[in-house]
């Protein structure tokens, strides 16, 4: 029975076939523009690290002016002084932590022919590499000795050695950095998070870097550092005053492996800050923040705005694409009713009918679904186009949301043929056939 | 009027596929009142005036990685080099980029003292060359003389003695009489004394979605750092012929350093607007297919309720309806449709308006763009069901009997 209504509702499509295109057009185009958003919106929000983003904790200490607090009291500062981050860090009460900062450096290449190379890096503990699950082709990240040690020691990124050594594996060669030579430990594979969120204070899709080295060369002086960096009072003069100052630039990061954990860690938090208070410092009520992954990202709104505006009206016009769809659907088959009533009087009973209409409606849906699975790539490809290196790797259909495209159109379609359906079903039949 | 009677009796009959056709228009009024708006708030922000001649600058990055290097000697050599490359009008050494998303940030405030009131602006660190390099226009008092500018290492905490604002700052500053300003005592870094001796027209920091974009300040310095901007003017139409020559010379001058991202205001500007470009794009893209889907959702409707109604149409054509009749008929239904499909969709384009001011915090809509919204409808609507009309003037009278 199923195949037979299929096949009346092939011709019934095909013997209407402007009003049926006109319907696949409509919902086509209320899915593509849908899918479109929902896939920038479901990659903008989505887990970077769902292996352990519950375990992985972002730490906020209010140590803000006590005249005008930070973020206009809403939040604490979203990075630490280097006083407190590197009091943490010695503390060590966290299962791992880390401590960084963005740097970029130069590299002069061992080969004289090639150019020195500028490279964009990041300043941080041994504890980085393993705490956000860091994949290594060759070698490691340093270990906690090396920090200790304040070793030189340096981890490349796959493009950078790619660059410097032609992809061979460079661990334990050395590379001339700010006019130091550090040692190669490690070559991370491909790793590119998104959102990158174990720092986004320079925007949430940048990309990693090019190099990692330990963070305690930024306090020698051996590595320049960059990213954002935020006083509400003024330091002394020189790089030792900055450092001592109240200026945040660091972030701070530790992984607690359950809710005691957590707790504890939290009430260290606390105690420390009560502590600092007695230097007159942290002047402001306590509010210490330990947020995971998620809660991090959410709370620094990393969702763009435009994409959630985009997302909303998207959805608005698959309602007014349904909403024409309801009203053609209705036309077609209240068109029908000479058709209906015959059918009627034959003998059809009111569900033979609804299903064969409620499948007429679905095979316009999934052509629909497909037709806004094609839009929804094009559309994607248009963002990309459009958003440039912004939209990188945030625009790209997987199975799972092409399945919910065709999913989508199905159901709607059936919600809109709904109405239609029933209206068709309850034909008089006797109507119909006298005006025969 | 008796028609209007007439057609809102018919129209009470099938009261779902009109309910169908306003919703609609009401939806795509909604949408599209506020994708116009969002559009219009966006091209505004594009049109700020950034202050510099936009047309004839470019800079390039310098970047010592020599560990022994005597950045002050070559800070003046370079500058001598490129002020003195024909065809190039200024240059000037530079700590950031207006638009291009990084920068300094200082405070300015009346008293002295932590706890007072300050006003947040963008900092320039320039020489005496600036005005000229940069193409900004000295509305008052004066520039610097080279005697004002100070060497700055970095780290350094202490500010020079006199700066110069944007004519928007000087109104933030002094909100009676921004030409008061000349001469008067602002505080930086909460105790530091400045004197303001300049108000240029303006000139745009390096952040475009912060409110205080048009507050900045030039400071007389110049860095001693190892990283810093060259930012150059050249006489016009000669950008692109001297940016390769320039980055050349510089290159090979000095192999201790590295020259790189030369690039033109031009260039900066639309990137820092490439976000907003692109979404502008894409709103136009849904008005317009929203507007059409609705079109044709309208002639598909009205084509439909046009067949099933041909015995009506012939009968009213028989009994001596004229063409015209009928396809006023069409159109007034249309139009008494559209008219409450609008009301409704007024009111939706303001609460839509009213959650994005409430969640994104937008600004309220104008009425005239409402009025556009009402009047467009009505346009594509009265379009939309001009061809069905037509055909239903086209039945003739004669098909009334045949089917009887």
């Amino acid at each position: 029975m199923f195949s037979y209504y299929l096949r009346l509702a092939w011709i019934s499509i095909l013997r209407h076939w402007g009003l049926s295109l006109l319907m696949v057009c409509a919902i086509g185009l209320g899915i593509g523009a849908a899918m479109t958003t929902v896939t920038v919106n479901y990659l903008m929000s989505a887990d970077p690290i769902p292996e352990k983003s519950q375990q992985l904790y972002y730490v906020q200490l209010d140590s803000w002016d006590v005249n005008d607090p930070f973020d206009d009291g809403l939040n604490p500062p979203d990075q630490l002084t280097f006083t407190d981050s590197s009091n943490l860090m010695r503390a060590k009460k966290a299962f791992r932590q880390n401590v960084q900062a963005q740097a970029f450096g130069v590299i002069e290449p061992n080969d004289p022919e090639m150019l020195p190379l500028i490279v964009n890096g990041r300043a941080n503990s041994a504890d980085f590499f393993p705490m956000f699950n860091v994949p290594f082709i060759y070698g490691s990240g340093w270990s906690n000795e090396s920090d200790e040690s304040k070793e030189f020691v340096v981890v490349l990124s796959k493009e950078t050695n790619d660059k410097l050594f032609g992809g061979e594996n460079s661990v334990g060669k050395a590379i001339k950095l700010e006019g130091n030579m550090f040692r190669v430990v490690g070559v991370i594979d491909t790793w590119q998070p998104k959102p990158r969120f174990y720092d986004i204070s320079t925007g949430a899709f940048n990309d990693s870097e090019d190099i990692f080295v330990p963070f305690h060369l930024i306090a020698d002086e051996k590595i320049s550092r960059s990213g954002n960096t935020n006083c509400w009072k003024p330091s002394g003069d020189g790089f030792k005053a900055f450092l001592a100052s109240e200026c945040i630039w660091t972030q701070f990061w530790v992984e607690l492996k359950t809710e005691q954990d957590k707790a504890d860690y939290q009430q260290f938090l606390n105690a420390y800050v009560q502590e600092q208070k007695q230097f007159g410092r942290f002047q402001r009520p306590l509010d210490n923040r330990l947020s995971n992954v998620m809660q991090w990202l959410e709370s620094q709104e990393v969702v763009a705005d435009d994409a959630q505006m985009m997302m909303a009206m998207s959805f608005m016009f698959l309602i007014v694409c349904l909403l024409n769809t309801v009203g053609l659907l209705l036309a077609k088959f209240l068109g029908k009713a000479p058709e209906i009533g015959l059918r009627q009087a034959l003998g059809a009973s009111k569900s033979t009918l609804f299903s064969q209409y409620i499948i007429e409606s679905a095979c316009i849906g999934i052509l629909g679904g497909v037709l806004g699975l094609i839009l929804a790539y094009l559309g994607l490809k248009g963002v990309e186009g459009l958003y440039g290196d912004y939209m990188k790797g945030l625009a790209s259909l997987d199975a799972n949301m092409a399945i919910f495209a065709v999913l989508l159109a199905l159901i709607s379609t059936i919600l809109a043929g709904l109405y239609p359906t029933w209206r068709a079903c309850n034909i008089q039949p006797a109507q119909q056939l006298k005006n025969q | 009027m008796l028609e209007t009677g007439l057609i809102l009796r018919a129209l009470a009959r099938n009261k779902v596929g009109a309910l169908l056709i306003a919703l609609q228009i009401a939806l795509t009024m909604t949408i599209m009142v506020n994708a116009i708006f969002m559009i219009q708030d966006r091209q505004q922000q594009m049109q700020r005036d950034s202050g510099l001649d936009e047309a004839n600058t470019f800079y390039l990055t310098n970047t010592v990685f020599a560990q022994d290097y005597n950045i002050q000697a070559h800070l003046q050599t370079d500058l001598h080099t490129i002020r003195n490359t024909p065809g190039v009008i200024d240059a000037v050494q530079i700590n950031a980029i207006p638009l291009s998303s990084s920068g300094w940030s200082m405070a300015l405030q009346h008293e002295s003292g932590e706890d007072k009131d300050a006003i947040g602006s963008a900092i320039y660190m320039v020489d005496e060359h600036a005005i000229n390099s940069m193409g900004l226009e000295l509305i008052a008092g004066s520039n610097f003389s080279q005697a004002d500018i100070e060497l700055r290492k970095d780290g350094q905490s202490t500010w020079p003695a006199k700066t110069i604002i944007t004519k928007a700052f000087a109104e933030n500053l002094y909100p009676d009489d921004w030409q008061s300003a000349i001469g008067k005592t602002v505080y930086i870094s909460q105790t530091q004394p400045m004197q303001i001796i300049g108000v240029i027209k303006a000139l745009q920091a390096p952040w475009n979605g912060w409110d205080g974009v048009e507050r900045s300040m030039l400071v007389p310095f110049q860095r001693e750092s190892k990283g810093s901007y060259y930012f150059i003017r050249t006489e016009a139409g000669r950008r692109d012929e001297l940016m390769p020559i320039i980055e050349k010379v510089l290159a090979e001058s000095d192999k201790q350093r590295i020259i790189r991202r030369v690039t033109t205001v031009e260039d900066t500007r639309l990137r820092s607007y490439r976000q907003h470009n692109a979404t502008n794009k894409i709103l136009s893209t849904v008005i317009i297919t929203l507007t059409l889907i609705t079109g044709f959702g309208i002639v598909g409707l009205a084509i439909f309720s046009i067949n099933r109604r041909t015995k009506q149409i012939g009968t009213r054509r028989a009994l001596g309806a004229t063409k015209g009749q009928i396809m006023r008929y069409f159109m007034m239904e249309n139009f008494i449709i559209s008219a409450f499909g609008n009301m409704i969709g007024c009111l939706g384009a303001v609460a839509l308006n009213m959650w994005l001011v409430h969640t994104f915090s937008l600004s309220p809509i104008s009425f005239e763009l409402i009025a556009f919204g009402v009047v467009t409808l009505f346009i594509v609507g009265q379009l939309a069901v001009l061809y069905p009309a037509r055909k239903a003037a086209m039945i003739a009278p004669a098909t009334a009997t045949r089917t009887m």
